[in-house]
């Protein structure tokens, strides 16, 4: 039975546990249930992952209604990707999120954050395994608000202003996509996603060419379009994230960083394969000229400011604005390589921005702050800690034998197929500035002495330090000896565009 | 030598010469506390590994095919071993040296009284082991990531004494190799991915078939054959020198292992290989761009030697000798002449020989007497007679004169570059090798033939030799550079099949 349901297990279980952790009230209590509940989602992903890998596409029909009328949940390989993804971090944060969040975050608050962090996941997942593009709505804005929370629930007074921000912003790309599902909806009375699709194709009623040529249905697309690019901080709608990364929570950032953008991109995908991918998105609207560009200009951007902070949160969310861009970058290419370059630089980023979040959350545990001034030395301390950063930086910067040269080498090779030398020139360019900051950082924390007179500092608690080195080892790992994230985000790439295929 | 090959299969051989320098690296980090049995587990690793060359020179002799693919993380991303008669000629220099380095360097290190030796000696196998998969790559990829983990396993031990100068150091050295690797070396790497669609070392070049296809033009292919030789900064070829003097804050066996021979060789001997086995000789030929390079590279020769004649701090004049010794190794490369190329495979072994014997020296010095400085060597050769005769042994090789190996080499390179009808460089070579004559050789003349400094001056405090294991090392590199000269064939035979591959 649970195999039977278990796609919908994965979603309602952390959205039932969710108020349970408020009624059960004390912090610990709530940690132990939302524990669980995200571990069995993971189970339940990775035992989904499997079934779409051997059996192709699963679905799920809400309530016993058969879609276009219910909603109908769906499966397909990306999405299962990127629950995986989802889960998998999750399952290494909660862990961690014990002691951390008993340093960042006032006691009363606690059983709330727990509470929050479970809606947020639940709406994550909710994305991923959706086929109705207005139930994506919903799990989008039900993770977005719970964002909006868990930003705030901090003591730094800062992330005020930065979770208003991100609401206001947010809120704007949320309705642009409404606005666009909602022309769509008009023009073809459904909100199935594959049944969308279908009618985009069919003649319009007045017979002058198909649905999708109609102003109606690109206007729609372009609705979509800067809606989610939004969502993903693709340069210049990227301004709320770095405040938003700098002052949540530690293990909010860890979280937010290594999930939320990724399933944004999820939710882009959606848009130009799965519900406009035979009206072939890329041919009627100048997609691949107007976001190549952005998702180069961003990387360079970002990455040249990413230099110049003074904060390591701040700086590692400007370089994932950089990052995010070398993604947007594989899916503006429009090809098959392009896009399995995208999701496998996917797949890495989660497990490197993680890995550095975290490390830098045990670091937070201990010293209070992230500034770099404050940060001298440091690392000589906490030998771990700072193992797990090391690589987690070189990962970033994509030295070879870590995660990120494997991406980064599969984006670069993607770009060069299609003969873009000064693209692939300028992704390199901004590989060479994430040698700077990264190693700024590095050069401070570890090259640097303590100043005179500070008090000494411990290795952060082992259940931090644990998850932290779990995901680093994940950096070598993926970077090494695995081709399995490889072959699955070609698989995954090869059929969201095989659904574009007439 | 027949028990090697009944006892040890190839393929066990290639994997064991990786991986026992690994596991060297393993025993001296958990021997760490017993001094003479991490040096001593140091030392079997070395002779271990260089028996498991010899396994893999047999087999290559004997015409068997060694070959072995190990992980593929993404398409295109190729993890595999292809051993060739370059890649063997490098790994059996590197090989050789290291066992006999580790030697030298115990005694240096001791008599120096550096702290975390144990570091020390385990990021030295470390290296040795990415310089040996280095030089069994099967394909660029493999190559460039290689050498990155060389760039990396090297940076704690250029950083080793943990002071200032070493830290401004080591930023130099990552920045420059990094910097020019990332931007340069992993374009062209990746460009010959994209026009060729493999990066596997393939005797005669995988290039020439897209631009007789008319994908591509001879200017790009020129830019492409300048990101390699700019890109490959480890060759040290100007403007992107500067690491290398940097390198010299390392403690001397670095210097001397790794800044002579394993890390600058693997530079220049990556574009070699990209010369003959991914453009092929006859394409880089047709290249503008190949006339263009090799007047950088003859400046560097001849620029570097004028530098080093300057440099009165020793380690530094030999480290500016190396970067135009480097120069002659691409210059080789790019004359595209067979006996050129030949020259410059040779001289990978006849410098490497001879360098490190000049570094050995130089550590022999420092440790000993406390000189640094050229200008204070004069009669110390009285003293130190084994090592300043090393010492000149060593520079002869340099200069290219009998009885040391190095003659061979610039023979061959001199005659290549005659034949390619390249007048300048010939004279390039020639003045260079002047040059050389005066800032190598006037150090053991001065050691020998200058009286030491009277009472009023300042004399040499009483210190003896140098300690025995740094002679023992000496006097082995000295007679290899001899042996080279004596029985060069082995290893010429060698780069003869490099350039006339065998069908």
């Amino acid at each position: 039975m649970i195999a039977e349901h278990a796609i919908i297990l994965v979603v309602v279980l952390p959205l039932l546990v969710a108020p349970l952790c408020v009624l059960l009230g004390r912090g610990t209590l709530a940690w132990g249930a939302a524990t669980l509940a995200v571990w069995s989602s993971f189970g339940l992903a990775l035992h989904l992952l499997g079934r779409v890998l051997e059996e192709g596409v699963l679905r799920y029909q809400l309530g016993g209604w058969a879609p276009p009328v219910g909603i109908e949940y769906r499966l397909d390989l990306a999405g299962a990707l990127v629950m995986t993804i989802v889960t998998a971090i999750g399952a290494v944060v909660l862990p961690y999120s014990f002691a951390s969040v008993r340093r960042e975050i006032d006691e009363h608050r606690h059983a709330w954050f727990y509470a929050c962090l479970l809606l947020c996941f639940a709406g994550l997942l909710g994305i991923t395994v959706t086929g109705d593009a207005f139930n994506l709505f919903v799990s989008l804005e039900i993770s977005s608000l719970a964002t909006y929370v868990l930003v705030s629930i901090g003591r730094d007074r800062r992330a005020l202003t930065a979770a208003f921000r991100y609401l206001l912003l947010g809120t704007v790309g949320a309705t642009f996509y409404l606005i666009g599902v909602g022309f769509l909806y008009q023009m073809t009375g459904t909100l199935n996603m594959e049944d969308m699709a279908r009618i985009l194709t069919e003649a319009r009623p007045d017979g002058l060419g198909p649905v999708h040529s109609t102003k109606t249905v690109r206007a729609a697309l372009a609705f979509l379009t800067v809606g989610t690019f939004l969502k993903i901080a693709l340069f210049p709608l990227h301004v709320w994230l770095p405040n938003v990364y700098a002052y949540a929570p530690s293990v909010v950032s860890a979280f937010l960083s290594a999930t939320a953008t990724k399933v944004a991109i999820l939710v882009l995908l959606r848009v130009f394969y799965t519900v406009d991918g035979k009206a072939t998105p890329f041919d009627a609207l100048p997609i691949a000229d107007t976001m190549v560009p952005l998702a180069i200009v961003g990387a360079l951007v970002a990455s040249f400011v990413a230099i110049y902070q003074r904060d390591v949160k701040r700086l590692l969310a400007y370089s994932s604005i950089a990052q995010v861009g070398y993604m947007a970058i594989g899916i503006g290419l429009a090809t098959q390589a392009g896009l399995a370059a995208s999701l496998l630089h996917m797949i890495n980023h989660a497990i490197m921005k993680g890995t550095l979040f975290l490390a830098v959350g045990c670091i937070v545990y201990r010293v209070g702050q992230t500034r770099l001034e404050g940060l001298r030395g440091v690392g000589r301390e906490m030998p771990l800690t700072s193992t797990a950063l090391v690589l987690g930086g070189l990962s970033l910067i994509g030295v070879p034998l870590t995660a990120g040269f494997v991406s980064k080498w599969a984006l670069l090779q993607a770009v060069l197929a299609d003969s873009h030398w000064i693209v692939a020139a300028l992704i390199l360019l901004s590989s060479l500035l994430s040698i700077l900051y990264v190693g700024q950082v590095i050069h401070v924390l570890l090259l640097r002495k303590r100043p005179p007179g500070a008090a000494p500092i411990q290795e952060a608690p082992l259940w931090m330090v644990l998850p932290t080195l779990v995901l680093a080892i994940g950096n070598l790992w993926f970077g090494i000896a695995s081709d399995q994230a490889a072959e699955v985000s070609r698989q995954a790439a090869e059929f969201l565009i095989r659904e574009v295929a007439p | 030598m027949g028990w090697l090959l009944e006892w040890m299969s190839v393929e066990v051989a290639l994997l064991a010469a990786l991986v026992s320098p690994l596991a060297g690296a393993a025993l001296v980090v958990a021997l760490g506390p017993n001094p003479n049995a991490r040096d001593g587990s140091s030392l079997v690793a070395g002779v271990v590994t260089f028996l498991c060359v010899l396994r893999i020179a047999m087999a290559l002799q004997a015409g068997e095919p060694v070959a072995m693919e190990l992980w593929e993380p993404t398409p295109g991303l190729l993890f595999a071993l292809e051993v060739e008669p370059l890649g063997l000629l490098f790994a059996l220099v590197a090989s050789l040296l290291w066992p006999i380095t580790t030697l030298y360097a115990i005694g240096y290190m001791r008599a120096h009284h550096e702290e975390h030796q144990t570091r020390f000696f385990a990021f030295f196998a470390i290296t040795i082991s990415a310089v040996l998969a280095l030089a069994f790559s099967a394909n660029l990829a493999s190559l460039f990531v290689c050498y990155e983990a060389i760039t990396l396993a090297t940076f704690p031990l250029v950083t080793h004494s943990n002071d200032r100068t070493a830290w401004r150091a080591g930023r130099v050295y990552l920045g420059i190799l990094m910097g020019t690797s990332v931007g340069l070396l992993l374009f062209g790497v990746l460009g010959v991915h994209a026009l060729a669609g493999t990066t596997r070392f393939t005797p005669g070049g995988v290039l020439a078939g897209p631009l007789a296809d008319g994908n591509v033009s001879k200017a790009t292919l020129g830019v492409l054959l300048g990101l390699f030789v700019f890109g490959a900064a480890k060759a040290a070829v100007m403007p992107f020198h500067r690491w290398l003097p940097n390198a010299m804050v390392a403690p001397t066996p670095v210097s001397a292992l790794l800044h002579a021979v394993a890390v600058v060789k693997a530079g220049v001997f990556t574009i070699l290989k990209v010369v003959v086995y991914i453009f092929g000789l006859d394409l880089v030929r047709e290249l503008h761009a190949h006339t263009l390079l090799l007047y950088v590279a003859g400046f560097t020769v001849v620029a570097a030697s004028v530098i080093a004649m300057h440099k009165d701090n020793l380690k530094e004049r030999l480290a500016y000798s190396t970067i135009g010794q480097l120069s002659y190794i691409v210059l080789g490369a790019l004359l595209v002449a067979p006996e050129s190329v030949q020259g410059a495979g040779l001289h990978i072994a006849a410098h490497a020989a001879g360098k490190i014997t000049l570094f050995f020296g130089a550590g022999a010095l420092l440790v000993t007497a406390h000189k640094k400085y050229v200008s204070e060597l004069d009669g110390i050769g009285r003293q130190m007679p084994i090592t300043m005769a090393c010492f000149a042994i060593g520079s002869l090789s340099i200069i290219g004169l009998p009885p040391t190996g190095g003659m061979w080499s610039k023979l061959l390179l001199i005659e290549g570059a005659y034949h390619a009808g390249h007048g300048p460089v010939v004279v390039a070579l020639l003045i260079s090798s002047l040059l050389s004559v005066v800032y190598l050789l006037s150090i053991p003349v001065r050691a020998f033939l200058r009286p030491a400094p009277t009472a009023q001056t300042g004399e040499h405090p009483h210190h003896g030799p140098a300690p025995w294991t740094c002679r023992i090392a000496m006097v082995l590199t000295a007679g290899l550079s001899v042996w080279l000269f004596l029985f060069p064939d082995f290893l010429y035979d060698l780069v003869v099949r490099m350039t006339e591959p065998t069908p």
